[in-house]
Parts: structure tokens; C-alpha cells; sequence
């Protein structure tokens, strides 16, 4: 019982770690195209950097049929835009401050992250 | 309003006699890729090329540009279609380096993507529905066996035989039906996020891995938790897939107010380019393009009347069911219909600048865009899943810990349970799907929201500012009455205040402009003119100092006016504005000017009072007069005498009392008043609204819209409120009973089956109770 119990609670915090703990690496949107594809519940990359005080273009590929996978919000950008199927889309920022900016589904299932700086 | 950036004309060469190139009327479907290897052509809307000879300096720039293998101009359509992997943006600058404007022609247009939408959701809801089949049709005679004979242990050799075929099948059920589940799962995990699928591959994986090993190790768990759970993960597979499928129809119908209005837009123009009509795809009308409309057609651009008159449906886009009439100078804008008459108009507006591609956009946004309430539920979907795995595996421990026997099997049940009851979808979709309806509803009856907040403000106003002239009144004032004091005729003072007049852009001077045109009186020369804000003007005409203007103006001047000043009180007690009219310092007229209510303002301010909401009317007019309109239009409460800069401190003094201020005006002069309220209201008359300046906008003129645009916030935002709380309960009462919190009390568990069926149809329900708010209507009474 002492091992089971023992597995749950590593399981527990592998989960927290896993999911909220780590941070993965992010993708540079630099010289070479860099395509974000939505395909199977996820952005990827999903954690992008991203230069500051300068107007960028994202591109996106929706790879993904689900309906929820079609909207992208920006919301602190006021973007609100939708991804078409199997087809290039450009998003357009505005020069950006530094920070941190969340991009995702309209139910936030499908979540990305801009880091600017 | 934007205009382009780029004007056609800057490049002219005329060349008489050139030919024509041989090109073919291609009809290219315009696509942009601007990377990878595609074969499809490019297409490029050249603006500037005059002639035919530009067709050859225009293609061979092109065919310069490293990766063109070909450039093909179509000189009558002014399109180029380039071939090969070149980029897009390198392609423009080469147009230009030559010598021409250059755009890309647009992706599609918002017909053919909607159109490829549909298909591609069509397809997605078919494959939905197969797989749906596919696992109900193991799944069910499965349950039925179980639920009739109970017998779904595992002892003897034949059974586990059986149940690994069994097994095996349904293990074909997860390939076909759940393999999206999984791949998105794992996906996700390798990602570091999680979301439904996560779920839903956890619960039905662990049903599945634990019902193989009973059929392979029996030994191994206790002789009752012998069970095997393929029927379960098979009808859960299904039943979601079902609720998938049915949520695709569901949030079709969503977004068929935005579809309605795509629906408007013309296909085709017809163009006259070099004394030759050609019909050709409303993408490529550029700007200055002459444009014919004959009768029953739609117009393509927005533009400006050049040649004939008719009537113009413009019920569309204003919800004014009367005709317009429209003559040269006038403007049409796109989407409405031709009536009676053919005209040539000139194009001013086209593609993404029409008035009708800002209003679809501006919708767009708007039903993307999420009010102030859904933050929460934005929040706690950030970490729903991965506290969800959490509970399932502290529920697993503590039945294993402290549950009866056989503890295994009601631990697995309890993970499995918990994993697919919980729903994420239900609480995201909650706001969303309301909002498109709700915003989509609104433009339908001529209400354009800018964005989720304003909607959620408006159905909290308390309070709503009117602007008197042009909100509450029609804003075309007439002259009522001429009151003489001395010796001279009507019209001789009419000529003299309209040529002192015709040089002041005020409505009231336009007025009196105008009534001394109707009388055939023509105006003459005037000199030294001088506007005293807020007071009145004053200028020489033929050598007399003429002054016209309110009391104030008068009394400043020392100028007698007797008797003349009950008189005014008089007509201003009728709802006239009078002002007073003085030569070379000696009163000589009274001139009334009033502006008649808008028929249906009185039923609207009615409607917006029954609601509870406080009516104040705001104008630069005298004490007097604002006082009799206010009385008309049945409204208590005013500010009168307020000048132009002063409309803003007047929301603020409402704020500051604690009203959820509104304010309604025209949007032009109002603008930092319409900013500083909660929400402002620009009302627009036709198709020239200010869409940029308000938070909601009025496309017809009457104030019925308010009444309508606080209804619709009202109802939108009581259906988002259902939504979450419908499905914040439905996740807080339902994982805790999933993990067996009913157990110690009444002694059951719930079967994974039942929670399968809650999670499929939970996140439809909420699309469904959207969906209600199709049925609002908008009362006008």
C-alpha cells in the first residue's frame, strides 16, 4: 500500500511539474519562416519570442478540423481572428513592449505564449 | 474612414494604337502563398498601368524576380498571374520598382472561404458521425449483454477468451473512433499542455488497460473486480464523438448572422475600362473604376452616383424599408440593391474599405471578442485539466486506502469516472458561443457592438444621455417664423440674415440658408464675417452691420429689445429656437428655427424609460426651447446651454452620481463625449456611419436601436450567466460525485457510461442555450 500510495504522489507532482512547472524552450521568430501549425490540440511551437518595439507578422497553419482550433485571440492585443483550414494566415502585431502575451482558443484549450523582448 | 493607400493614375503612357495583348479572360482563382513550393499562381492587382505597352515592362520585372518562372498579365482585368515559389512581398516591390502600384489580389473572397468552411466542417461532421457508429454499434449490444445477463466477469478460460476478443474489438473502436483523442493527447502532453482530449484518452485508456489485464492476469485483482470496462470505453468514445458532431451543427447556426451578411456582397462588377464593359470579380474593382448597376442588381463598391438615378434598397444595411433615392453626387454603398433605374457610378470604396467589408469585420471581432465575464471561467480552463488528473489520481488513492472491496476496481472506476465527466469545454464555450449570437443578433436588427465589453456595459446602463439635434430630433432644422420689428417685409430680412449666414457651416444657419432659397431670394456679398461661439455671428452686408444671434449677444450689444423678448419666450415655448436679428445695432427680427422630433423618438425614449433607465437630454440649445422638445419627446430631465466642449464634463457629472452612463449622438462632433461614457452610442443616419467612434453603432437613424442594443446586451448576457453557471455546476457537483463522494452516504458510484453521456451532451447543451438567443426579437412598439 506504502508503494502505491507512494507512485500517486509522485504521480501528483509529476503532473504539477509536467504541466505547470516546466518551462519549455521557446522557438525564435527570427530569419527563417517560422510557421505556427495547429494541429492536434496544440500550437507548435507554442512559446515563441518575439523582438520588441517593432511590428511582427506570426504565420499560422491550421492542421486541425476541430471547430475550437479555428479562433485565435490575442486578448491583450485585441486580436481576435480566424485560422482557415490547411491554409496560411498572417496575423500582424503592432510593435510590442516587452512582456509576456498569451495567445489561444476561444476555450483557452489551445494555449500559446509570445515572449517579448 | 480609411481610404487606400496607393491611387491609381501615377504612371500614364499613352501610346495611341497600341494593340491589345492576346490574353485570354483567365480566370485564375486568386491564392497567396507566400511560402513554400506551390505550384498555384499568384495573383497581383496592378493599379497605374494606362496602356497595353505597360503589360510587357510589368511581366518582364516580374519574370526578373528569382523563383517567377512566369508572368502573365491580363491587360483588361489588370491582374497579373505569376507563377513559381517566389515571395509575394518581392513580387509587389518589383511592380513598383517598374513603375506601378501592385497589391495582392485577396486571398478569396469571404464567399468562397465561408463556402470552403462549410465543406470542411461538413466533412469533419460526417467523419464525426461514422466513427460515432462505429463505436455505438459495439458499444451498445455490449452494454445491452451486460446490463441483461450482468455477466461481465472474468473466471473461466472461456470468458477470458471471449472478453480478449471482445477486447481486441474494442481496441479497434479506440483506433478508428478515439485515435484523435489520443494523438491530440499525446500531443498535447509532449507539449506541455493539456486539454479534453487529455482527458478523455486518460479515462477511457485506463478503462481499457485495466479490463486487459483482468482478461490476462485474473489472478492478479481480487475475484469481484473481476470486471471488464470494454462496453464503457467503446459507448464513451461514441457518445462523445456524438456530442461532438451535434456541437459542429450547433455552432453552425451560431454564426448565421454573419453568413447573412457575407451573403450581401455582390459577385461580380461590371466595369467599363477603355469604353469597354467587363464583368469582373469584385476583388478586382479598383478604386476610380466606373461601375454600371441596372435594375434588381447588387451594388458591388461603394461609390459615388456619375450618371442616371433610381432607387436603392438599402434595407440591409440600415433597416430603413423605404427606397432612397439617389441622383448624381449621391453615394450608394455596397451590398444594397438597385431598384428602378440604371446608373454608373464611380468607385470610392472597394474590397476591405466598403462600408459593409468594415461592418462584416467589425462583427467578426465583435463575436470573437470576450466580455469582462468570461475571465473567470478563462482562468480556472488555464488549469482545469491538469487539477482534474489530480482529483482522479487522489480519488483512485483513497478508495484504494479506504474503500471497500474490491478496492481496485472501485478506484479504476473512480479515476475513469472523474477523467471523463469533467468537462472544460462546457465552461469555455460558455461565453464565446453567447456572444457570437448575441452580437450577431444585433447587427441583424442595425445594432454594430464593438466588442464584448461594450455588450456586457450596455446591459448595465442606468442612465442615457440624448443629444438633442440629429438624435432626438431629425438635425434638418427649418425656419417656422419670421417676427419683424420695423418697417421691412419678410423677405428682405430673409435676404439679409441668409447672405449673412451663407458663409456659417451651422445647421441653424443652413436652415435659414435654405428657406431664402425656397422663396427664390438670392443672397449677396458679404464682408468682415465673424462667428462669436455660442452666441451667434456678425458680419456687413451693403455697408450695415448686421447681427445675429441669441439674447445674450443682444444684451451685450445694448441693443433694446422691448417686447420682443416675451415673444421669444413664446415660440421657444413651442419647441422653436428663436434668435435675434439686428442692424446697425437696432433689433430688427425675430427668426424662429425649429427641428422636428423623429416620429418614432417618443415610443423609443417610452421603451428606454420602462426599463428602468434615467433619460436626460443634452443640447447646446437656449433653456426655453430645450425644454418644450424635452416636454414633446416625454423627457424630464435636460441640460440646455451646453457648449460643444462641455458634453463630456456632463457624462462625467452622471458618473459621478454613480449612473452606468450611455450617450447618443452623431458620432462627429460628440466624440470625446461618446469616449468618456460607459458606453457611446453613435447613431447613424444611412450608410455613412462612424463606425470607428463608437463602442455600439446605430446604422438607422432611429432611437429604437438604443432600446434594441441594451435589449440584446440584456439578454446575451443573461444567457452567458446560464451558460456558466450551468456549467460551473455541472463540473463542481459532478467530479465530486464521479469520484464517489455519494458512496459513504448512499452507497453508490457512478457508472462511466452515464458520466460519458453528461460530458457529450454538456458542452452542447451550452451551444443549444446560445443557439435560444437566436429567437430574441427585438419589441417595437
Amino acid at each position: 500500500m506504502l508503494i502505491i500510495n507512494s507512485v500517486g504522489v509522485v504521480v501528483i507532482a509529476l503532473i504539477i511539474w509536467w504541466f505547470w512547472l516546466y518551462k519549455p524552450k521557446e522557438a525564435e521568430l527570427g530569419e527563417n519562416d517560422l510557421v505556427i501549425t495547429v494541429e492536434n490540440g496544440t500550437y507548435s511551437p507554442s512559446r515563441i519570442k518575439v523582438p520588441a518595439g517593432e511590428p511582427v507578422e506570426l504565420k499560422f497553419i491550421r492542421k486541425d478540423e476541430s471547430p475550437c482550433s479555428e479562433t485565435l485571440l490575442i486578448p491583450e492585443l485585441q486580436i481576435s481572428d480566424t485560422l482557415p483550414l490547411n491554409k496560411l494566415k498572417s496575423i500582424q502585431l503592432p510593435a510590442l513592449k516587452s512582456g509576456e502575451y498569451a495567445f489561444h482558443c476561444q476555450m483557452q484549450m489551445y494555449r500559446g505564449q509570445l515572449t517579448v523582448n | 474612414m480609411s481610404t487606400m493607400k496607393t491611387e491609381s493614375g501615377s504612371v500614364s503612357c499613352h501610346e495611341d494604337g497600341a494593340e491589345m495583348p492576346p490574353h485570354d479572360h483567365h480566370t485564375h482563382k486568386a491564392h497567396h502563398h507566400s511560402s513554400g513550393n506551390n505550384p498555384s499562381p499568384q495573383e497581383l492587382i496592378i493599379e497605374g498601368a494606362g496602356c497595353a505597352s505597360c503589360v510587357g515592362k510589368i511581366e518582364s520585372a516580374l519574370k526578373a524576380v528569382p523563383g517567377v518562372e512566369n508572368a502573365e498579365m491580363n491587360f483588361a482585368q489588370r491582374t497579373v498571374s505569376v507563377t513559381g515559389n517566389a515571395d509575394a512581398a518581392d513580387l509587389v516591390k518589383a511592380v513598383e520598382k517598374a513603375g506601378y502600384n501592385a497589391k495582392l489580389a485577396a486571398a478569396e473572397s469571404e464567399d468562397d472561404a465561408l463556402a470552403e468552411k462549410e465543406k470542411a466542417d461538413q466533412a469533419y461532421y460526417k467523419r464525426l458521425m461514422k466513427e460515432t457508429w462505429i463505436a455505438l454499434s459495439l458499444g451498445g449490444p455490449l452494454m445491452a449483454y451486460a446490463l441483461i445477463t450482468g455477466e461481465v466477469n472474468v473466471n473461466t478460460t472461456t470468458e477470458r477468451i471471449a472478453w480478449l476478443i471482445v477486447g481486441i474489438l474494442t481496441f479497434g473502436v479506440l483506433y478508428f473512433s478515439g485515435k484523435h483523442f489520443f494523438v491530440g493527447a499525446w500531443k498535447s502532453f509532449l507539449n506541455h499542455s493539456a486539454n479534453m482530449d487529455t482527458l478523455i484518452a486518460l479515462g477511457t485508456g485506463t478503462a481499457w488497460l485495466y479490463s486487459m489485464v483482468v482478461v490476462f492476469f485474473p489472478e492478479s485483482v481480487p475475484e469481484q473486480a473481476r470486471h471488464v470496462y470494454f462496453e464503457a470505453t467503446a459507448i464513451i468514445i461514441g457518445l462523445i464523438d456524438l456530442g461532438l458532431a451535434l456541437e459542429l451543427k450547433a455552432r453552425g447556426r451560431t454564426s448565421e448572422a454573419i453568413k447573412r451578411l457575407i451573403g450581401l456582397q455582390a459577385k461580380t462588377a461590371r466595369v467599363i475600362r477603355d469604353e469597354k464593359e467587363l464583368d469582373i470579380a469584385i476583388e478586382q474593382v479598383l478604386m476610380d473604376d466606373v461601375v454600371r448597376v441596372r435594375p434588381g442588381e447588387k451594388i458591388p463598391v461603394d461609390g459615388e452616383v456619375t450618371e442616371g438615378h433610381t432607387a436603392i434598397d438599402e434595407s440591409m444595411l440600415t433597416g430603413e424599408p423605404m427606397p432612397v433615392e439617389k441622383a448624381v453626387g449621391d453615394t450608394v454603398a455596397a451590398g444594397t440593391i438597385n431598384k428602378t433605374g440604371s446608373i454608373l457610378f464611380k468607385a470610392t470604396r472597394v474590397g476591405k474599405d466598403t462600408a459593409l467589408a468594415q461592418i462584416i469585420n467589425m462583427v467578426k471581432r465583435a463575436q470573437n471578442s470576450k466580455p469582462p465575464i468570461g475571465r473567470l471561467a478563462d482562468v480556472i480552463s488555464a488549469y482545469f485539466v491538469p487539477v482534474v488528473m489530480i482529483i482522479a489520481v487522489t480519488s483512485a488513492l483513497v478508495w484504494l486506502n479506504f474503500g471497500p472491496d474490491p478496492a481496485v476496481a472501485f478506484a479504476i472506476v473512480s479515476a475513469t469516472t472523474v477523467l471523463i465527466i469533467a468537462c472544460p469545454c462546457a465552461l469555455g464555450l460558455a461565453t464565446p458561443m453567447s456572444v457570437m449570437v448575441g452580437v450577431g443578433k444585433a447587427a441583424e436588427a442595425g445594432v454594430l457592438i464593438r466588442n464584448g465589453e461594450a455588450l456586457q456595459t450596455a446591459s448595465k446602463i442606468s442612465a442615457m444621455i440624448l443629444d438633442k439635434t440629429g438624435t432626438i430630433t431629425l438635425g434638418a432644422p427649418k425656419v417656422t417664423d419670421i417676427l419683424v420689428a420695423g418697417e421691412q417685409d419678410d423677405n428682405t430680412i430673409l435676404k439679409l440674415a441668409a447672405t449673412l449666414e451663407s458663409g456659417s457651416e451651422h445647421p441653424l444657419a443652413l436652415a435659414i440658408v435654405e428657406s431664402a432659397q425656397e422663396r427664390g431670394i438670392e443672397t449677396g456679398k458679404v464682408s468682415n464675417f465673424n462667428a462669436i461661439a455660442g452666441h451667434g455671428v456678425q458680419a456687413e452686408v451693403d455697408g450695415k452691420t448686421l447681427l445675429f444671434g441669441n439674447e445674450k449677444l443682444m444684451r451685450e450689444r445694448n441693443i433694446e429689445l422691448g417686447d420682443f423678448v416675451e415673444k421669444a419666450q413664446g415660440l421657444a415655448a413651442e419647441a422653436k429656437t428663436p434668435m435675434y436679428f439686428a442692424v446697425d445695432n437696432k433689433l430688427s427680427a425675430i427668426i424662429a428655427v425649429a427641428d422636428p422630433i423623429k416620429e418614432d423618438s417618443i415610443a423609443a425614449i417610452k421603451r428606454l424609460q420602462h426599463n428602468g433607465i434615467r433619460v436626460v437630454m443634452l443640447t447646446g440649445d437656449n433653456r426655453a426651447t430645450a425644454k418644450a422638445v424635452a416636454e414633446k419627446a416625454g423627457i424630464k430631465e435636460f441640460f440646455a446651454e451646453v457648449l460643444p466642449e462641455d458634453k463630456s464634463k456632463k457624462v462625467q457629472e452622471l458618473q459621478m452620481e454613480g449612473e452606468v452612463v450611455g450617450m447618443t449622438g452623431d458620432g462627429i462632433n460628440d466624440a470625446p463625449a461618446l469616449a468618456i461614457a460607459n458606453v457611446g452610442f453613435a447613431i447613424g443616419t444611412g450608410t455613412d456611419v462612424a463606425i470607428e467612434s463608437a463602442d455600439i453603432t446605430l446604422m438607422r437613424g432611429s432611437l429604437h436601436g438604443l432600446a434594441d442594443a441594451i435589449a440584446v446586451s440584456k439578454a446575451t448576457l443573461r444567457n452567458i450567466k446560464q451558460n456558466l453557471f450551468g456549467a460551473f455546476i455541472y463540473n463542481v457537483a459532478g467530479v465530486p460525485v464521479a469520484a464517489g463522494i455519494l458512496y459513504p452516504l448512499l452507497g453508490v458510484l457512478m457508472n462511466p457510461v452515464i458520466a460519458g453521456a453528461a460530458m457529450a451532451f454538456s458542452s452542447l447543451t451550452v451551444v443549444t442555450n446560445a443557439n435560444r438567443l437566436r429567437l430574441f426579437k427585438a419589441q417595437e412598439h
